[in-house]
Parts: structure tokens; C-alpha cells; sequence
């Protein structure tokens, strides 16, 4: 376990300055007592000693702690609670909470924590907190309910989230997470949330990957906006009462540190262009995942990673940037205009059979639109998963799929105009099962797919292809959901907490909501009960002048450019280098080189850009090109984590660690530790600790899904 | 003309049809108070299989090559579920398709040479901000003011503990798949927000959860909306024609039983 923190840093500097301090003091006293000056620079010197020695051990030390409560893992989150600090009614009222985002994680953690009585700020960049992007959510949100009497528990979802991310995640908290996820399900009901039910009136599930039991609760396919609109339904409800204070159409440019903790932000109204200071007791992030730093990904286009990456610069660690969940069954790129994916479920993959041409000449003729896919004879087609992987054929796992519908691709077989789609061919099914059991199954998706490519899949096959859809990694936090800034804390997506390299179906929705209602609103008291002192602030204390100046100066930058190209142009270079060396497979080398392009993307980005418009107005441009300034870094970040972590473990795929059948090798006694990223200023390189990650209660073992 | 020739004259038929020219007129307005214009603007080679947002980020790149400000028009999770996205589009919210939002909308709905008008959602309670964008928060206002059940976080029964038969919870399901987009008031010549409202009151008031404070909500969540500016309902339908969800009439009806039996009991 890691043992040495910043607190010891701090607890050490603090006695050896107090040492200085009274030998200074001393000095000035007695100068004239010759025996006393000397006795006194003795002391100085070596007070001086045990600074230095202070500083280095801190230099050396590379370790994270977790936090992690001691006992048996089942009691820890118990024993937790049990012991906390809480904070009086009296007091809560006279304390403030900034949550930024209003997504599952942001929005049930406000109207949680405006419940309990707390005076809450909370910020959305869309023009309602229902927009949030949790909205697009479909599959469904797991829960160890165990009503299908089907052998589920607590500690069943809990060890299939920790394998599912490759044993990549800290125990825990996916115990923890494992354990709320019940109290989820019944907060969600008693909202008025209309989950799909059996005929009896009791809940109906659905059945997920990577789980041997039926443990997904959904609402149609739509999960994510009928639980989005629940937790939105309790924000509004505090609204009115007047606890949350709602700021629509606000953007975070960043966090205001005083004396080492976070005490509010620096915020843009979006509308006025105006630049504005918040205070808060604490500052809390639920700001999503950075997967639009590919710029096509199945996020909205707002999405973005700006609140991450304001607070990484301001010491918050980054952890796990490499981790990026590629999703295999998204209709492909149609051309250069496309601004977005569009995901279709990963359950077609059940009786599609996914293939390409044999004949390098058939493919060439695809993507010329010379021929269909149906013009192709049986005997040409490649069915390459089946090829490949005779045991799990179609039906292999996400990452896996989606590197070898790119290989296919890369080695020119793709099958659309951009050559960049492999076929998802339901003929096979449809003469086996008829037309009409495909329709019961997938009728809403082939529609959906009809509306967007405008071809029947019933009589073409359809066309897919992978796209990036979730980042597992985010803002390192403790147990206590707390980063490495006192005071702020991270939650939702934003964080890199509980899904390890590689996440499961249906638990992103989990992780969000059980982060929001059931779990920061306890910890978070933790800090706060010491902070029931702290007066509120003035936003005009030098800190918030100083941070609201940087914000102005960087977007007086930017506007200044006045160069060629929209943000659009480059942030779209951006993706294609994320893309093609940053990807599915990484090796040393193509992460060497997107090091190189990304430098490339940034000098132009910041020599080259232009900003129509007027900074003190309602500006999109701006706001976009404020977003591609941090996707860069962030972009830079993923290949230097990618680089750095000489494995391959759940949507990390380094080509040079793989068993001979193509499987990702970890490399357990190397790489068994989080990854987190340290900002050491521009220009300079971000420096890497670790939190190890000990398995207690868990026996690691292969993901194996040959037999 | 020998068959080769006429398969031939196909193909090049259908790569003609890959792309479209459009005459677009959009309207721009610099503020809430600046006076509004529709601006022409001409399009080449807009691919028909781009949505209708990807060939407005066109328009706005053509602009910016321009050194002009480009259109600004609410947008987001393009996969017609956010709500964010607006549009009224040759006189219909989200444009001339059914039941999808402007963001499904694909090029191929038009034709080549058409002129294609774009506005802002128009109603009182809708005030524009700039050019397309308009200002919705009176939506939020609306269920601020009763568009919840009364339950904190923790200390709820357990989720089966209250069976619910499935066609009331199927009903439920429908009435809340309402996304907030404002395409009911935008259609409706009195600019009415009672789909709107409706559909939030029949989701509450069919579950027994939210059955408990439905007469409460009813009348709060009716008095806000009136409070806010918007229209009367005279029962044309055009909202529920227009709803990219297609949430249904019958939600008014429901909503009406609701609150006339709230005010009964008063």
C-alpha cells in the first residue's frame, strides 16, 4: 500500500518552516549573544537539511493513496458511513457547492445535496440541465436486484465490473458501487421513472454482455433520458424551493484555488460573453468523458473535456487518459461533412454475421458504388470474426471486433465510398428465422439505420463500423470521490474511478447515479464538517482576480489569432491523428508519432485559427475553439499514457503485447497501478505516479473467450 | 441503346443524385432586441446524405471562409433525443419529415434547386437570442412548478414493491418520451404548451408514485404555464402532427380530466 501523501509533504513543511521561522525570529532577538547566533545558524542549517531532504523524499516519492478504508470489503463502505463526519442541518445552510454538469452524475448529486439542505450552484453549458448528454443513453442500468432469481448478488456485479475492466479498477470502490446499485433502482421507481415491466406489474430485465445473469433494468430504449429526466425532476424540484441555483448556458474555464483548496470557479456566460467569479465551500465536476477529442464519436457535440483539463493544470490529477472504450456497431462516416456517430445496439451482433470481400477488386467496386453487397457471391465474402475466432465468431468482445473490422479496412476492404464500413449481414438470419422474427427483434434499429443511410437492411446488408463512445479514464479521485485538489471532487464519466480499461454494458448509467445520489453526497460531508468556520468568500480576493485574468487573457489570445482556418478544420486533423495512431492498435511507434502530430495540431491550432465574431457575445466559435485548445492536451495526454503503458489490457490495445491468437496481454507485474498524470506547466512534461492496484479479495485472471 | 449503355446512364444518374445545389434563407438576428432578416444564402454539392445540422456547419464553414459570422442554431446530441435542436423549416417544426427531429432530418428530403426557408422557433415564450437560438427556459419553469413526485433521495420503498400493470406503465413510457424541444408550441397557432405540459402531468398521474400529488400538480403546473405567456389549446392538433416523438393528443384530454377534477375538489 502507499502510505506517504501530500498531507505528509504538507505536515513536514509546515514544522521544518516553523523551525525557520522562530530561528529567523531568534536572530533579530539576540544578536548581539555571539554563542546564541551561532547556536542559531546551526539549527538553520539544519533546518534547511530537513527541508531539502523533505523535498526530495516528496520528488521521490511516486506513489498514490487511494484512501481506501480498512476491513473486510464488504463492511467498508458500512463502516465508512458509520464513522464519517457529518454536518448540522444549521450548517449546511451556510455552506456553498458549485457541481458543474447536470448529467446523471451532476444532476442527482444537486438535487441530492440541495436536498440534504446545502446551498448548491449548479452549471450546464446546454440551455436546460435535461439536455445533458446521459440523455442519449439507450441499453439499460444494472442492478444486483436478484429478481429474476437468477443467482444474482452484490458481489457477482461487483467481481463482473472488476473483470470486465480487466482488473484494471480499484476493488473498492466497484464493491461500493455493487452495493448502491439496488438503492438506485427503487430511487428511480419512487420518481416516477417508467422502467419496462412484466405482466404481473413487477420490473421487467434484459440481459447484457459480460454478465451471465439478467440484471439490466431499462425503459425502452431510452434508459438514459427517462433516468436523466428523474434526476432532472428532483433539480427542479430544489430549483423551486430554492436550494439549487441553476446557471443554464454557463460554461467553467476554470477552478479558483485559495490556500491549496478549491473555493469556486471561473465561469463564461454563454450568452453575454460575460466572464463571471463564483464562490463556493466546495467545487464539485460532473462534466462527462473526452471522447469527442476524435471528433467523430457517438458523444454529443458539446460534450468536451474543459473542466478536466482546467483542473489538471491546477494539480488535479489525470488518470488513465489511454482508456477509451471503441465501440464495433456504429454506422460508418458517410463523407467529409459528418459531424457525428450514431451507435447502433451492440445486440444486432447476435444473428448478424459480419463480413467483407475476399477480392480486394469487389471491395474497389464497393466503394466506386458500381456493385451491392448482395452482388457478391457466398464463396467471395470473408466472414473474418468467424475466420479468425472459430469459437466466439460474431459474438466476440467489443474491442476485439472493432480492431478487426479496422485491420479489414486498413488492408483496403472496406465497403463504402470511404472505404471505411465492414457489412452486418442479416440475410443468413432472415432465411433461417423469416423476416418476421428479425423484425420482432431489431425492427426499431433497421429503422433507425433506414432513416440515417437510407437503405433496407431487411434486403441490403447493413453497414458498420467502430467508433469511439466512452473514456473509462478521467480526474483521478480518491475513495472519497475526492482529486488530488482539497475541496474538489469529481464524479460521473469525469472521473477515472470504476470501470477499469474496458466497461461494461448498461453500467455507465450505474456508476453515474450511484457517484450522484448515493455516494458523494456522504463524502463530501467528510470535508465539509471541518469547513463549517470558513466564512463565505469574496470573489474579489486576489485568487478569483488572478484566475478570471488568465481566462480573459487566453481568450484574448485566441481571438487575436485571425488566422485561416475554422476550429472545426483543425479539430477534425485533431481526430483523424487520434484516430489512425491513437486507436484500436497503438504501438510505440504510431504513438511517437501522434506525439509529433499532435505538436503539429497545436502550433497550428494557436497560430492559425480564426474566430469570427465578438468575445462579449453569444460566440460559438469561440466556445469551440476554447474546447479544442484542451482536446489537444488531452489528446497529447492519451498517447503519452498509451506510450507509457507497455500492455494490453481492455480498450488498450498495444500491438506488440497480444498472445499469438491476437488476445491483449497484461503485463500484471509491470502495470498493475493507475496512471496518474501530474501537470508540471506548459512546455513541460507531466509527471507520472501511481496508485498500485492490490487485489485482496479478487484473483486475477486471463479474459479468455476462446472456449 | 444497348443495356450496358442504359445501366451506364443509371449509374450516372445516381451519382447526380449524391449531391444537391440549395438556395437557403435563413434568419439572422444579432440579439434578443436587434430586428431579425432572412438572409440568402447558395449552396453546391450538399450531399444527400448529410443531415439537415451537418449542411447548416456547411453553410457556417462557407461563412467563416468568408471572415462572416457564422449562423448560430442550438444543437447536440444530433440522434434526435437531447431536444436541443430546433427549426422551423419551410413552415414545419423540424422540417418536412415525420416524427423526427431537425438533427434526423437528411438532405435527401429535398431537391435539387429547392429554396429551403429556416426560423426560429416564433412564440412569445420562446424569445429569440440569436439568429435561431431561442430561450426555452420557460419549459424548465414549468416543471419547476410541479413536474416532479415530492420524494428525496434515500429512504424510498423497494422498486416491485408497488406493481404497476404493464399497459399503464407502457402509456406512462409514452407520455414521458417527450423531449422538451418546443416543436408543440412552435406548431400551434396560439402557441400552446399543453402537449408539453400534458405529457408531463399523464407520465405522473397514470403511476402510482406521482398519482398521490397529481391534483396539486395539475393546477400548479396549468397556472405557470399561463403565467408564462403561452397560448390557449383549441384542439387543432397540429402539436401532436408535428412531435418529432409523436406523443399523443389523448395526453390533453387527460390532462384536462386531471385538472378539472383538481379544481372540483377545491
Amino acid at each position: 500500500m502507499a502510505k506517504k501523501t501530500e498531507e505528509l509533504k504538507d505536515t513536514a513543511m509546515e514544522a521544518t518552516k516553523k523551525v525557520v521561522r522562530a530561528v529567523k525570529k531568534k536572530v533579530v532577538d539576540v544578536v548581539t549573544d555571539e554563542a546564541t547566533k551561532e547556536a542559531v545558524e546551526a539549527v538553520k542549517t539544519a533546518a534547511k537539511k530537513v527541508e531539502k531532504a523533505v523535498k526530495k523524499a516528496v520528488a521521490d516519492e511516486q506513489y498514490v493513496d487511494g484512501k481506501v478504508p480498512e476491513g473486510p470489503l464488504a463492511e467498508k463502505w458500512t463502516n465508512y458511513k458509520a464513522h464519517q463526519k457529518l454536518v448540522n442541518p444549521a450548517n449546511k445552510r451556510r455552506l456553498d457547492i458549485i457541481v458543474v454538469g447536470t448529467g446523471l452524475a451532476g444532476a442527482s448529486a444537486a438535487a441530492s445535496l440541495g436536498e440534504m439542505g446545502f446551498n448548491v450552484l449548479n452549471f450546464c453549458i446546454q440551455d436546460s440541465p435535461r439536455r445533458a448528454h446521459s440523455i442519449a443513453a439507450q441499453g439499460g442500468i444494472n442492478a444486483a436486484k436478484n429478481y429474476q432469481n437468477d443467482g444474482d448478488s452484490v458481489y457477482r456485479l461487483f467481481y463482473d465490473t472488476i473483470k470486465g475492466g480487466d482488473y484494471r479498477a480499484r476493488e473498492a470502490n466497484v464493491y461500493r458501487l455493487a452495493e448502491v446499485s439496488n438503492n438506485i433502482i427503487d430511487q428511480c421507481v419512487a420518481q416516477g421513472v417508467p422502467f419496462a415491466r412484466e405482466y404481473g406489474g413487477l420490473l421487467d430485465n434484459r440481459s447484457f454482455g459480460g454478465a451471465q445473469v439478467s440484471r439490466t433494468f431499462y425503459a425502452k430504449g431510452q434508459t438514459g433520458q427517462q433516468l436523466l429526466l428523474g434526476a432532472y425532476s428532483a433539480l427542479s424540484r430544489q430549483i423551486k424551493k430554492g436550494t439549487v441555483k441553476m446557471y443554464s448556458r454557463y460554461e467553467m474555464l476554470d477552478v479558483v484555488i485559495i490556500d491549496g483548496r478549491a473555493r469556486g470557479i471561473i465561469a463564461r456566460n454563454l450568452v453575454t460573453g460575460r466572464i463571471e467569479r463564483f464562490f463556493a465551500h466546495a467545487v464539485v465536476l460532473g462534466t462527462g468523458g473526452y471522447g469527442n477529442t476524435f471528433f467523430l464519436s457517438t458523444n454529443a457535440m458539446g460534450s468536451n473535456g474543459s473542466a478536466a483539463v482546467q483542473i489538471y493544470k491546477k494539480g488535479a490529477y489525470f488518470a488513465n487518459p489511454a482508456f477509451a472504450q471503441i465501440h464495433p456497431t456504429c454506422i460508418p462516416v458517410h463523407g467529409e461533412f459528418q459531424s457525428k456517430l450514431t451507435l447502433m445496439s451492440e445486440s444486432l451482433r447476435n444473428d448478424g454475421r459480419i463480413w467483407v470481400p475476399k477480392k480486394l477488386e469487389d471491395a474497389k467496386r464497393l466503394q466506386r458504388g458500381e456493385i451491392k453487397g448482395r452482388d457478391i457471391p457466398e464463396e467471395d465474402r470473408d466472414y473474418y470474426l468467424e475466420r479468425r475466432y472459430p469459437a466466439f465468431g460474431n459474438l466476440v468482445p467489443r474491442d476485439v471486433a472493432s480492431r478487426a473490422a479496422k485491420e479489414r479496412c486498413d488492408a483496403g476492404y472496406g465497403v463504402n465510398s470511404t472505404g471505411l464500413a465492414v457489412f452486418l449481414d442479416f440475410s443468413d438470419a432472415i432465411n433461417r428465422l423469416g423476416k418476421e422474427v428479425v423484425a420482432a427483434r431489431y425492427g426499431n434499429l433497421f429503422q433507425m439505420y433506414e432513416k440515417i443511410v437510407d437503405e433496407n437492411p431487411y434486403e441490403e446488408p447493413m453497414m458498420i463500423f467502430p467508433a469511439i463512445h466512452y473514456t473509462m479514464g478521467g480526474i483521478w479521485v480518491d475513495y472519497e470521490l475526492q482529486t488530488s485538489i482539497k475541496g474538489l471532487f469529481c464524479i460521473g464519466e469525469a472521473n477515472f474511478s470504476d470501470h477499469g480499461a474496458n466497461r461494461l454494458g448498461a453500467s455507465a448509467l450505474m456508476q453515474g447515479l450511484a457517484d450522484g445520489y448515493f455516494v458523494l453526497p456522504y463524502t463530501i460531508q467528510n470535508y465539509l464538517a471541518d469547513q463549517i468556520q470558513v466564512p463565505r468568500m469574496s470573489t474579489d480576493l486576489p485568487e478569483f482576480v488572478e484566475a478570471e485574468k488568465a481566462v480573459q487573457a487566453k481568450i484574448d489570445r485566441l481571438m487575436a489569432i485571425q488566422g485561416q482556418r475554422s476550429v472545426d478544420s483543425i479539430h477534425r486533423e485533431l481526430g483523424l491523428v487520434m484516430w489512425d495512431f491513437v486507436g484500436m492498435g497503438r504501438t510505440k511507434q504510431s504513438l511517437e508519432t501522434a506525439l509529433e502530430k499532435i505538436k503539429a495540431v497545436r502550433k497550428e491550432f494557436w497560430s492559425n485559427v480564426f474566430i469570427p465574431g465578438d468575445k462579449m457575445d453569444l460566440n460559438v466559435e469561440l466556445e469551440k475553439a476554447l474546447r479544442l485548445a484542451d482536446f489537444i492536451e488531452i489528446g497529447e495526454l492519451m498517447a503519452r499514457d498509451a506510450l507509457n503503458r507497455e500492455e494490453s489490457c481492455g480498450g488498450h490495445f498495444r500491438e506488440e503485447y497480444q498472445t499469438p491468437e491476437g488476445e491483449a496481454l497484461r503485463q500484471d507485474d509491470k502495470f498493475s497501478y493507475v496512471s496518474c498524470w501530474k501537470y508540471n506547466g506548459e512546455d513541460k512534461e507531466p509527471t507520472l505516479l501511481k496508485e498500485p492496484l492490490d487485489y485482496e479479495f479478487v484473483t486475477r485472471q486471463t479474459r479468455n473467450y476462446k472456449s | 441503346m444497348n443495356l450496358l449503355l442504359v445501366k451506364q446512364e443509371i449509374i450516372n444518374l445516381k451519382k447526380m443524385e449524391k449531391t444537391i445545389n440549395i438556395t437557403l434563407k435563413v434568419w439572422r438576428q444579432a440579439g434578443p432586441k436587434a430586428k431579425g432578416a432572412f438572409e440568402t444564402y447558395k449552396l453546391e454539392n450538399i450531399s444527400t446524405d448529410s443531415s439537415f445540422l451537418e449542411m447548416l456547419d456547411v453553410l457556417n464553414e462557407q461563412l467563416i471562409r468568408e471572415r462572416k459570422e457564422p449562423v448560430a442554431f442550438d444543437h447536440d446530441c444530433r440522434e434526435g433525443i437531447c431536444g436541443m435542436c430546433s427549426l422551423y423549416i419551410n413552415g414545419h417544426p423540424h422540417g418536412p419529415d415525420s416524427a423526427v427531429t431537425t438533427c434526423q432530418l437528411h438532405m435527401r428530403k429535398f431537391k435539387d434547386g429547392d429554396t429551403i426557408t429556416v426560423e426560429p422557433w416564433r412564440s412569445a415564450a420562446f424569445p429569440v437570442i440569436k439568429d435561431l437560438m431561442v430561450n426555452r427556459n420557460a419549459f424548465d419553469q414549468i416543471i419547476q412548478a410541479g413536474g416532479y413526485v415530492s420524494v428525496n433521495t434515500g429512504g424510498v420503498p423497494d422498486a416491485n414493491a408497488i406493481p404497476i400493470p404493464k399497459p399503464v406503465a407502457d402509456e406512462a413510457m409514452d407520455a414521458a418520451s417527450c423531449i422538451g424541444c418546443g416543436a408543440c408550441v412552435a406548431a400551434c397557432k396560439n402557441g400552446s404548451a399543453m402537449l408539453f405540459v400534458s405529457a408531463k402531468v399523464s407520465q405522473l398521474a397514470l403511476l402510482p408514485q406521482g398519482k398521490v400529488e397529481a391534483a396539486r400538480r395539475a393546477k400548479a403546473m396549468v397556472a405557470k404555464m399561463d403565467e408564462l405567456g403561452f397560448g390557449n389549446c383549441t384542439n387543432t392538433g397540429a402539436c401532436a402532427a408535428e412531435c418529432p416523438k409523436s406523443v399523443s393528443l389523448s395526453n390533453i384530454a387527460r390532462l384536462n380530466r386531471e385538472f378539472i377534477c383538481a379544481k372540483l375538489k377545491d
